[in-house]
């Protein structure tokens, strides 16, 4: 029995990954001797040492940089961006070099790197630190976005964000780090990069959603089964490539679909998974399309966040609307 | 043949030695025991106010905190300085200059007990608050020192970073912009040898982090951080020859990080206590209070009275914030713009019914 949380399975992952491939390299702030903020390096400065797991001085736009230059020489850095909002920074790195470098040199240079951090809200961090930033990566063209909301999940993508090779931007949800335990075998095999899960089988909705907002999405699913109605759930995990085909699927059994997500509404991946349904999927719909999403505000300080997160109650009620839809 | 292209070298001010002795000449306002003693209060104030707010974060009733123990004579220092009509950049550990600014301890436990209204100040209407995303606001003092600049005013900026954010390009970029401008703007970099559990070698391989000033053109001074003269007097030089047209200056004020980085870090994780027991000898409070103590400007019974009244003042502080009415589930809508837009107005209204 190997037991681990989702920051365990993280650092699991990562051990593994730098046992079996000497490319493999840690960096980022106080992922050294601190073992990063929340502990995902623990241990690793002390077995792989310091030629390996790098503590970089502060300056996020150099890390992702930084990582570009490695990957580009055959390493496979795996760079820690220590908060969610201090990903944003990144942006100009990973948009204009990490996610296009083998297009500009035609496959001649390329960027297997992974650009790690925790997202999201839901435990009570300072200003800047709950951010849900997963649509603005998506958006590039060239860049691979995933989010686990297991420990088992996490496990297995980190295996593969680090064998892929072009760059992948993993969001860990800082709130599902210590969430629970699962079962990860230390000999769990990578997960693919583009499939769904689903967590959950029900045939009256279709309820889809990622990070934090997996656990939430699981509990209505509970409560709604006490009033009669069964709803799939799926963890979308891989926001892109997205596998839409598994949303498809599952649309076309139940005909409602519901989808969740913590960052602001507008312009989210929630509304490309709409879009999706839209276009290929229309006809199996007899429903509209219902999104559950954080409000178009900046996200609040602590004292209101738990108000703007949305939860297992407003999943449950846009569920019980798409279901009273004639 | 190579010949020198420039030459530069930085200064180091200190005006009280550790062990609480006067390094002469002292500057004008320093030969008033009275001003030294009113230093000497604002740096006791902040500690207690530091002392309450970890003390309120460790019962749950704050969010996480950055204690400016050990640094007061940086906070205290640059707040002695500035002018009302000046303006403050912050990072996140300036509280010392905030109270001094007037900012009020009610305020501040507000942001940090996660609440939007403690950065709205009654008293300095044009200070920034609190910056956590590390040197991003450095452009911010540029563009505000700018302003007044274009203005014509006699009037300066003051943006403080700690050692780590002069990695970050943000600060890099600031100071050019200062340069090239003659900016009336002064960085402080409160040095206190750590970033977390970063030290301050591995952030940088320049002998000084006030040298990163002469790159960019602009007057360098490195001070000794917990000698709260010193810190005032590089301050006021600095902020006259901004007034007065005569451009930027970075001030490196050489301090020690006595606490964790935050109330969410354990420290003994990356450094040793016998380090931190060290620079408990050096530290700005006990120095200051020698000095007052030994030229009798100061008294058991100023000092029991001064303790005294900051347990009041950091107790009502206390009583004050917690009895603070929640803030409306609408008041995250309301400042996103200055009118809500139609669609945010239907957010709201299915928010909050
Ligand atoms: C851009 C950015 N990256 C990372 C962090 C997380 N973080 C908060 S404080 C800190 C270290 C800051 O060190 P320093 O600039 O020396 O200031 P100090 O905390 O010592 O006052 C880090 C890495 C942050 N707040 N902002
Ligand atoms: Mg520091």
């Amino acid at each position: 029995m190997t037991e681990r949380t989702l920051v365990q399975a993280v650092n699991a992952a990562l051990a593994r990954a730098m046992a079996e491939d000497p490319a493999v390299l840690v960096l980022g702030e106080d992922v050294g001797t601190d073992g990063g903020v929340f502990r995902a390096t623990e241990g690793l400065l002390a077995r792989f040492g310091p030629q390996r797991v790098i503590d970089t001085p502060l300056a996020e736009a150099g890390i992702a940089g930084l990582a570009i230059g490695l990957a580009a020489q055959g390493f496979r850095p795996v760079a820690e961006i220590q908060f969610s909002g201090f990903m944003y920074a990144t942006i100009d790195q990973m948009l204009n070099h990490a996610s296009r470098l083998r297009t500009r040199s035609r496959g001649r240079i390329t960027c297997p790197m992974v650009l790690r951090a925790p997202s999201g809200g839901g435990v009570r961090a300072p200003e800047h630190h709950s951010e849900s930033p997963e649509a603005m990566f998506a958006h590039v063209p060239g860049l691979r976005v995933v989010v686990p909301s297991s420990p088992a999940r996490a496990y297995g993508l980190m295996l593969a964000a680090i064998a892929d090779p072009d760059p992948v931007v993993v969001l860990e949800p800082t709130r599902l780090y210590r969430a629970l335990r699962e079962e990860v075998p230390d000999d769990a095999p990578p997960l693919p990069l583009d499939r769904a899960f689903v967590l959950r089988e029900g045939s009256d909705a279709t309820v889809v959603a990622w990070g934090g907002m997996v656990p939430e999405a699981l509990s209505a699913a509970e409560a709604l089964a006490d009033e009669g109605i069964g709803c799939e759930v799926i963890d979308l995990a891989t926001l892109k490539p997205l596998d839409e085909a598994t949303v498809l699927a599952s649309v076309a059994r139940t005909g409602r679909l519901v989808i969740v997500q913590e960052a602001p509404l507008t312009a989210g991946l929630g509304a490309e998974v709409a879009a999706r349904v839209a276009e290929r999927g229309l006809m199996s719909l007899r429903a509209p399309v219902r999104r559950v999403a954080g409000w178009d505000t900046v996200m609040p300080l602590p004292r209101l966040e738990q108000a703007y997160l949305p939860d297992a109650g407003r999943i449950a009620a846009a569920v019980r609307e798409t279901m009273a839809f004639a | 043949m190579d010949s020198v292209a420039a030459r530069f070298e930085i200064l180091r001010r200190r005006h009280l030695a550790p062990d609480g002795t006067a390094c002469g000449p002292w500057p004008a306002f320093a030969q008033d025991p009275a001003a030294l003693a009113a230093m000497y209060r604002a740096m006791v104030r902040t500690r207690a106010f530091d002392q309450k707010a970890v003390a309120l974060q460790r019962t749950g009733r704050l969010g996480t905190f950055a204690s400016s123990l050990g640094q007061e004579a940086v906070g205290v220092g640059i707040g002695a300085a500035m002018r009302a009509e000046d303006v403050l950049v912050p990072s996140f550990r300036e509280q010392g200059t905030q109270l001094l600014r007037g900012v009020t301890m009610r305020e501040l436990l507000l942001y940090w007990g996660g609440d939007e209204r403690g950065s709205d100040f009654a008293g300095p209407r044009q200070d920034f608050p609190v910056c956590v995303p590390v040197g991003s606001q450095a452009p911010h003092a540029a563009g505000i020192a700018l302003a007044m600049r274009l203005r014509g005013e006699a009037r300066a900026v003051v943006c403080v970073m700690g050692d780590g954010a002069t990695s970050k390009g943000d600060v890099a970029e600031a100071i050019d912009f200062a340069g090239v401008w003659s900016l009336p703007l002064v960085f402080v970099v409160d040095n206190n040898q750590w970033a977390i559990s970063v030290p301050r070698r591995a952030q940088t391989a320049a002998e000084t982090l006030a040298q990163k000033a002469v790159a960019g053109g602009i007057a360098a001074l490195q001070v000794d951080g917990n000698d709260v003269i010193a810190v005032r007097d590089a301050m006021e030089e600095a902020l006259a020859r901004a007034r007065s047209g005569g451009g930027a200056t970075l001030i490196e004020a050489v301090t020690y990080r006595l606490a964790d980085h935050t109330t969410a870090d354990d420290a003994r994780r990356y450094r040793d206590d016998a380090e931190v027991s060290v620079h408990w000898h050096e530290e700005p409070v006990a120095r200051l209070r020698t000095w007052l103590t030994a030229a009798g400007a100061w008294s058991k019974a100023e000092e029991d009275a001064l303790l005294a009244a900051c347990r009041e003042e950091v107790q009502q502080a206390e009583t004050d914030y917690l009895a603070t009415p929640p803030q409306a589930v609408a008041s995250v809508f309301d400042f996103t713009y200055a009118a809500l837009p139609a669609e945010l107005a239907r957010q709201k209204a299915e928010a909050v019914p």
